[in-house]
């Protein structure tokens, strides 16, 4: 018998090229002392600042939604690093096509409170973008966001606008068909988007071993021949870093790029009804709290002389002072008419659909 | 003006849309260079360029999401989908995402997409390329879906269907492409979107049909004149919306209504006409509402289409059996 030419094994190894990238150690000390991250100081404190505020708004929405007060939500704690941080690099015109986890960013990228309450209680008014606002309402079907983000970019590209567009899913959302056709679109058309998957380790119960045979998210990447990246996402100095210098290379004009983030939510999927000790250990909780993305930033600001816990102290106040004065307005909106619905299907009302606005414009106005 | 093919005036629509407005782009699968498996896009890459008229990778929700991005930042999006039976991969682009925009935005953005898609039984395609669903599109709030069934139409259906600010489905029925010419005028011009085209007038009977049924309809119309019978023959040219007034219209007129479509009977736009009429016009029949379909079952291998699709005969026998009721 002749010697067989193929060695599968050797053929599916990519793990080894996609590690990790860390900067910041879980004790807040930068892992390569030469290396100094291209952020003043007062960005810095910025940066850690609008970590404390998603974190603060993790709390009070979770509050706000076993008091009835807020809808649908999604909770975000844990994500901090790879929410904020990839997010902080991103400018005004840049173009957000968020999940529905990823109301954080939508609110930093211009999204007032309020309106991002209204959504989850589910108010259309929540939805209403400003026209400056680059940006999609967070999506639901998993993976279709990322064929849009490839569209925006196309549109940066032929227009010769310097801006991304960059987007946002799960580890689950890449065995979705739109997560490659977007990934690939986009490298086809080297069009500047930055695709982020925020790997939480589960697709609401199911672990990230049972989406893939592949050893990373990142090398998905391979596939479609663009760069791939691994990062800590727990580490909001790194995930930083690798986003600025993924959005860099986007604008210079050498297409998208894949940016796997590796991070955990420490609380349910949503909170419509979902249980994570059906399918987490309190062991692998803890093991991802002790990498905690805000105690490792704090610790670092603190070793800088940049934070005191005072200053958080107040902050966190401020915060929440902020989010009662959003949640105290959504509760005195308008209702909701279903006129309004039908006038918002079609940009030119077919006549059908105009007897119809007529009829329930009579009864909403009894 | 010139005599010309379906396929000529949706090609002149193209390229006098492209050069009216910056913004329009096409693209999709083999539209560039080789200018689109029917050649509707023949010649458009040479005169536009390569980035106002391009190829993508072979993926439907690809590029109809790809549609939704440019849209977003301002083009008008004219993609091809190279078969509409292939339409199931971009479902959730469709029906979930740009036709909802509008909608979901409250109003604050549009999505000014005409997805363009061959269809329609009788040139012996393989599976899933001949398929009618164009009842699955109609029933997507937000969405128009528009039906040329001649030359004329189609080239005025087009440009208005890329001027609109709403997206909308454009079904171009294979077999019509080549089949038939018309006078076509070499300006532009737009026909509107939603309004029924009554193509013959008569008195006794009404034919409600839309795409290649039209000439169905009026093969039957002939025929039935030969027996004395004056059947008017409506033409939907839009399924959604439905110009509900000339159906009433006309079925106020005659008091009889046989209803026409390619697509098998479950669920389609011929049960929403019947259903209109049913409505808004019961008091003004004199018979039941008949209607002529496919089977119900998946469109047929191709050597059966002739006894599968819906013909001139059928047309007839179901106008007689309204007419003796």
């Amino acid at each position: 018998m002749s010697k067989k030419i193929i060695d599968f094994e050797q053929l599916k190894k990519f793990d080894d090229e996609f590690k990790p990238v860390q900067l910041l150690s879980t004790e807040g000390k930068l892992l390569e002392p030469d290396w100094k991250p291209d952020l003043s100081d007062e960005e810095l404190v910025e940066l850690f600042k609008q970590m404390v505020w998603s974190r603060t708004l993790d709390e009070r929405s979770t509050k706000l939604n076993r008091q009835g007060r807020l809808g649908f939500y999604a909770p975000t704690a844990g994500e901090e690093a790879s929410q904020i941080a990839s997010n902080f690099v991103m400018e005004k015109e840049d173009f957000i096509l968020p999940a529905y986890r990823d109301v954080p960013q939508l609110v930093l990228h211009g999204l007032p409170l309020y309106q991002a309450f209204l959504w989850s209680r589910g108010h259309v008014d929540g939805n209403k973008y400003p026209a400056e606002l680059r940006a999609l309402p967070p999506q639901i079907i998993i993976g279709a966001q990322y064929v849009q983000a490839a569209g925006v970019a196309l549109g940066f590209k032929l227009k010769g606008q310097k801006n991304v567009a960059y987007t946002y899913t799960g580890d689950g959302g890449t065995s979705q068909g739109d997560f490659y056709e977007g990934i690939n679109f986009a490298g086809a058309f080297q069009a500047p988007a930055i695709f982020v998957i925020q790997n939480n380790g589960y697709a609401i119960s199911v672990p990230r071993s049972k989406q893939t045979a592949a050893g990373t998210l990142a090398q998905k990447a391979v596939a479609a021949g663009i760069p791939g990246i691994q990062v800590d996402g727990m580490d909001a100095l790194a995930v930083y870093e690798v986003t600025k210098e993924a959005r860099d290379y986007a604008l210079a004009g050498n297409g998208p790029v894949l940016i796997e983030t590796l991070t955990y939510r420490y609380g349910p999927h949503t909170l419509s009804g979902d249980d994570p000790k059906r399918y987490r250990t309190k062991e692998t909780d803890d093991l991802w709290v002790k990498r905690d993305p805000l105690v490792r930033m704090r610790l670092y600001l603190e070793s800088k002389g940049l934070w005191k816990q005072e200053d958080e102290e107040a902050y966190v106040e401020q915060v929440r002072a902020e989010i009662n004065e959003a949640i105290n307005k959504v509760e005195n909106m308008p209702k909701q008419k279903i006129s309004e619905y039908l006038k918002n299907t079609f940009k030119d009302t077919p006549a059908e659909i105009q007897r119809e606005i007529e009829k329930f414009e009579e009864k909403e106005a009894k | 003006m010139a005599n010309k093919t379906m396929i000529k005036a949706i090609t002149d629509a193209l390229d006098q849309e492209l050069a009216r407005d910056e913004k329009v782009l096409v693209f999709g699968e083999d539209v560039g260079k080789n200018g689109g498996v029917f050649r509707a896009t023949e010649n458009l890459q040479a005169t536009h360029g390569e980035e106002r008229v391009f190829d993508t990778p072979l993926a439907e929700s690809g590029i109809i999401g790809l549609s939704a991005g440019l849209a977003l930042e301002g083009f008008r999006p004219v993609p091809e989908i190279q078969f509409f039976g292939f339409v199931f991969e971009a479902m959730d682009q469709i029906a979930g995402q740009i036709s909802r925009i509008h909608f979901r935005l409250g109003g604050t953005r549009e999505m000014p997409i005409t997805i363009r898609a061959p269809f329609g039984g009788g040139v012996h395609t393989p599976e899933l390329h001949a398929d009618s669903l164009e009842g699955l599109v109609a029933q997507i709030p937000g969405l128009r879906v528009v039906i040329p069934s001649n030359p004329y139409d189609a080239k005025g259906l087009l440009i208005s269907a890329i001027r609109s600010d709403d997206p909308v489905v454009f079904l171009e029925h294979m077999k019509l492409y080549r089949s038939i010419k018309a006078e076509v005028p070499d300006e532009e011009y737009t026909v509107p979107l939603d309004k029924a085209n009554i193509v013959k007038e008569g008195t006794d009977l009404t034919i409600i049909a839309y795409g290649a049924m039209v000439q169905e309809a009026v093969k039957a119309s002939d025929e039935l004149a030969k027996q004395n019978v004056s059947a008017e023959v409506v033409d939907l040219r839009t399924v959604s919306p439905i110009d509900e007034e000339t159906i009433l219209e006309s079925v106020k007129k005659t008091g009889r209504a046989v209803i026409v479509q390619e697509a098998p009977k479950q669920a389609g736009v011929g049960s929403q006409v019947a259903a209109l009429i049913a409505e808004r016009g019961i008091l003004y029949l004199k018979a039941p509402i008949g209607r002529v379909t496919a089977p119900n079952t998946p469109y047929p291998f191709s050597e059966a289409e002739s006894d599968w699709l819906p013909n001139k005969k059928d047309v007839v026998e179901k106008a007689q059996e309204i007419l003796e009721y």
